[in-house]
């Protein structure tokens, strides 16, 4: 009932609507990119209402790939084909890289100095501590999915943390292991 | 760079297949970008990498642009570009054909238990990502201090995490770490 009314008040971004939108998403997000998402396109624009939104990033998360430039290419191709497609990727990604250029061209040239250098040490220890919360915020969920989710993430985390791992054999052995739980459990 | 061609063609590989192993997010494949750029080619530093990293969290953005960055420093503005394009498209080219018309996903038992499935696999991934950045950033107890206390800001207050990362920037500049 809720969705239909929302659904019924959503409207449609033009090609060019598409590439301004996730622009403004894109620098708009700080540390993250998904709440201004979820902002600008379900309340500030009505895109989409609150239900499609969280069901067409569901798919971005079960997808392979960074979720947000996954569910900017199929809103956009769904809202305008490929034209949409390719005005939603290239306003969440194109504007971004261009500042990420810059940045990293200043870190090439100066990033040596002993002031950058300094400055940069302290932005590590921070950064860290900010993607340590990250894991931990996400860590507090899985108790309740059960031990063998527990034994899973803590088997991903130290094959690929402190043993360092390549990323595939670990995904090879422990993917197909936590779908058939989960499958069992579905 | 000795050779361009070699280098931007390895980049190429790498992030094309790491497109499809970033599970729940270009985060989780971190711990991969660090063994390869650190460890195998040596093209940087933990530390140099631990910056970088933190460059790309500190700027606005999606965090896969992390990738731009490390492309950047291989290879200058092509290594940028086809790191960013690697990363983004292979995926993207999936999920354009995979999702279209696929509107009642949540439905279906398989997409339910492989989607629950992947959620262990990928919390424990973003765990592996910040045990790497943070014995990267490793400096000795004053770093330490850093990386604790905006753990406890960003976990239990509501202070945004600018504030964090400006703030250790300033203790770093002032000589104190």
């Amino acid at each position: 009932m809720t969705e239909n009314v929302l659904a019924t008040s959503t409207v449609v971004p033009t090609v060019p609507d598409l590439f301004f939108g996730f622009a403004k998403i894109a620098i708009s997000g700080f540390g993250g990119v998904l709440p201004w998402a979820r902002r600008t396109i379900v309340q500030q624009r009505r895109w989409m209402s609150a239900d499609e939104f969280n069901d067409l990033f569901a798919i971005c998360q079960f997808l392979p790939g960074p979720n947000i430039v996954n569910f900017s290419l199929i809103y956009g191709s769904r809202v305008g084909g490929v034209p949409g497609a390719a005005a939603a990727v290239l306003g969440l990604v194109g504007p971004p890289t261009v500042l990420m250029i810059v940045l990293g061209t200043l870190y090439s040239r100066y990033g040596a100095l002993p002031q950058a250098r300094d400055a940069l040490t302290g932005l590590a220890a921070a950064a860290a501590g900010l993607l340590i919360a990250t894991a931990v915020s996400m860590a507090e969920m899985l108790p309740r999915r059960g031990l063998g989710a527990v034994l899973i993430a803590a088997a991903a985390l130290v094959g690929v943390g402190p043993m360092q791992w390549p990323l595939l054999a670990v995904l090879i052995v422990l993917v197909p292991i936590s779908i058939a739980r989960a499958w069992r459990a579905a | 760079m000795k050779d361009t061609g070699g280098t931007l063609l390895i980049l190429a590989l790498h992030f094309s297949l790491l497109s499809f192993l970033a599970i729940g997010g270009a985060i989780s494949a971190l711990p991969e970008m660090h063994r390869q750029a650190v460890d195998v080619y040596q093209w940087m530093t933990s530390t140099q990498f631990a910056q970088l990293v933190a460059i790309a969290q500190a700027a606005p953005g999606p965090n896969v642009l992390i990738v731009t960055l490390i492309g950047q420093q291989v290879a200058g503005i092509p290594g940028a570009l086809i790191a960013t394009i690697c990363m983004c498209g292979p995926a993207c080219a999936v999920a354009f054909y995979v999702v279209r018309g696929f509107h009642h996903f949540r439905e279906s038992k398989w997409a339910i238990a492989v989607q629950a499935g992947l959620v262990p696999v990928s919390v424990g991934l973003v765990g592996a990502t910040a045990f790497i950045v943070a014995r990267s950033a490793d400096q000795g107890w004053g770093t330490l201090a850093v990386t604790a206390v905006t753990f406890a800001l960003a976990h239990w207050t509501r202070i945004s995490p600018l504030w964090a990362l400006a703030g250790a920037s300033a203790l770093g500049l002032a000589g104190v770490l």
